[in-house]
């Protein structure tokens, strides 16, 4: 399934734009143009630390017309499982990494009438290609970008020069300024789309609020990676592979039957897609369903897994890989 | 004589109220007047107050915040255009009457940008078909029949399942291009 379009990369450059987050600039070692790509897309990046190989999804925030460099821009997480310490600790300009093609799974309707964009931290990332390629475009849109205070918050003045107060709105928790949701969803023209990318809490809270102001899940939008999350150690049984491993505590399903060598399929390595999704053959224990993509049946029939962030509270579990 | 299993066969899944609406926009055809009473049966006539109520033909004994009948098809989508230009997000647009009824003022709601999964349908009356004549790209309202004969540039034409949003219309396709004047009669499929 990982048929072989990674693409090689040399670090450019590293630019700390703000408390906690830096900017990477990729070009390609083989000096080749990047593909276009669209707004919303993210690259998987696959990093060497060691003996680890971790691969971990970012959003592509450079302009999507710009071919001779991709950015990215990673906020240094306290409880990072190692990817955004290896990022900001351990890679140097000039080293070389891998990437993935770029993939969109949280596009702009291009159908809308109107885009509002609401950012929380560097839930930035993804709207600053779309609002590039959108202003291109000519449509309209809003962003509304809520940060923790001025330092910690990325490109929120560069945004507001670009794109104008009209259109950029900041929102400093430590000032005590909240983006007011209801009333600026309560005021929208039909065929208006709500894009929102943040913490799990912030997405959770914007969607149910616009749901509870009528607004259709089809003019709704939201994009979260989800980090693998630690847990105990079990047994894996690849059934067509005909080998069994160990998944560590810090380390996924996906990642454990990588470093074993076996090709599972994935796209976004944050529970989100559905690319990886994996039938149980049989387990002893529970499945924690940590994905955002099964329907509630399916994770109680406990048939299914997303092997990118789920994991098992038992001691052992086979799946058709 | 019709061609089935063609996924682009709109399912029209019925009225049901969506209580999170802050507006209820409806755009009613004759029966598709029934549908509209079901729900108030259903759920209560709460929603009406906060309803607006386009109808071709007689209105429904109902009491909503705004009703407007109108005399023809054409005439009703006109101001449902209107309506949608200047509606806000948290309006719900409800469709009900005859197929060709549903797909023309589902035409006018897409070019205002509704994602059409969130309208809502119900098939009320006649099961009559709007068709275009793929040869002509003539346009025959009701028809009953297939094959039909175009009213546009006569030719015999077999009604196909294939339906187009874009255009509101089922596709008719010459049924005896081969041998001409050898299309088998017309049997009522579209009562």
């Amino acid at each position: 399934m990982t048929i072989n379009t990674e693409m090689s990369v040399r670090v450019a450059e590293i630019t700390q734009v703000a408390e906690k987050v830096k900017r990477f600039r990729f070009e390609r070692v083989d000096g080749l143009p990047f593909p276009v790509f669209s707004g919303g897309a993210h690259v998987v990046v696959a990093m060497r630390d060691g003996d680890l190989l971790r691969r971990n999804p970012y959003s592509l925030m450079s302009s999507p017309h710009e071919q001779s460099a991709y950015e990215i821009s990673v906020l240094r997480v306290e409880q990072s499982r190692g990817g955004s310490a290896f990022l900001h600790e351990k890679l140097k300009q000039g080293d070389t990494l891998t990437i993935s093609q770029p993939i969109n799974l949280f596009p702009y309707d291009v159908r809308g009438r109107k885009h509002i964009f609401m950012a929380g931290g560097i839930g930035i990332t993804p709207f600053m290609a779309m609002m590039d390629q959108i202003s291109h475009e000519g449509s309209h849109f809003e962003l509304h970008y809520a940060v923790r205070d001025r330092k910690h918050g990325a490109y929120w003045q560069n945004l507001l020069e670009r794109y104008g107060q009209h259109r950029v709105k900041i929102y400093v928790d430590a000032e005590k300024l909240f983006i007011p949701v209801d009333t600026l969803l309560s005021n929208q023209r039909l065929g208006t789309h709500l894009y929102v990318c943040g913490p799990s809490g912030m997405i959770d809270s914007v969607l149910s609020k616009a749901t509870a102001l009528g607004w259709p899940k089809q003019n709704l939008h939201s994009e979260r990676f989800l980090a693998p999350p630690p847990g105990n150690i079990f047994k894996v049984i690849l059934a067509r592979a005909n080998k069994t491993i160990t998944v560590g505590t810090h380390q996924s399903i996906l990642e454990a039957v990588e470093a074993a060598g076996v090709d599972a399929p994935y796209l976004c390595r944050g529970g989100a897609c559905g690319q990886c999704e994996t039938q149980v053959l049989g387990c002893n224990g529970s499945i924690e369903h940590h994905d955002i993509y099964l329907e509630p049946d399916d994770k109680k029939s406990g048939k299914k897994i997303m092997i990118c962030v789920s994991r098992l509270k038992g001691d052992e579990i086979t799946l058709d890989l | 004589m019709l061609v089935q299993g063609i996924k682009s066969r709109p399912v029209y899944t019925g009225l049901e109220i969506d209580a999170n609406a802050r507006w209820h926009l409806f755009a009613l055809e004759g029966e598709g007047v029934e549908a509209l009473l079901d729900q108030v049966k259903a759920v209560g006539p709460e929603f009406l107050k906060t309803s607006d109520i386009l109808c071709v033909g007689p209105l429904p004994k109902v009491e909503a915040e705004y009703m407007w009948s109108a005399p023809t098809i054409p005439v009703l989508l006109n101001r449902l255009r209107v309506n949608l230009i200047n509606a806000k997000m948290g309006t719900r647009l409800y469709l009900s009457g005859t197929e060709g009824f549903i797909g023309q003022t589902m035409k006018v709601a897409l070019e205002q940008n509704i994602d059409f999964n969130s309208i809502r349908t119900e098939h009320r009356g006649s099961t009559a078909r709007r068709v275009q004549c793929v040869h002509c790209k003539g346009i025959t309202d009701d028809v009953k029949t297939s094959p039909y004969t175009c009213t546009h540039c006569g030719l015999h034409l077999l009604v196909r399942d294939h339906y187009s949003r874009r255009l509101a219309a089922f596709q008719g396709v010459c049924i005896d291009a081969e041998e001409p004047g050898t299309a088998p009669p017309p049997v009522v499929m579209f009562p």
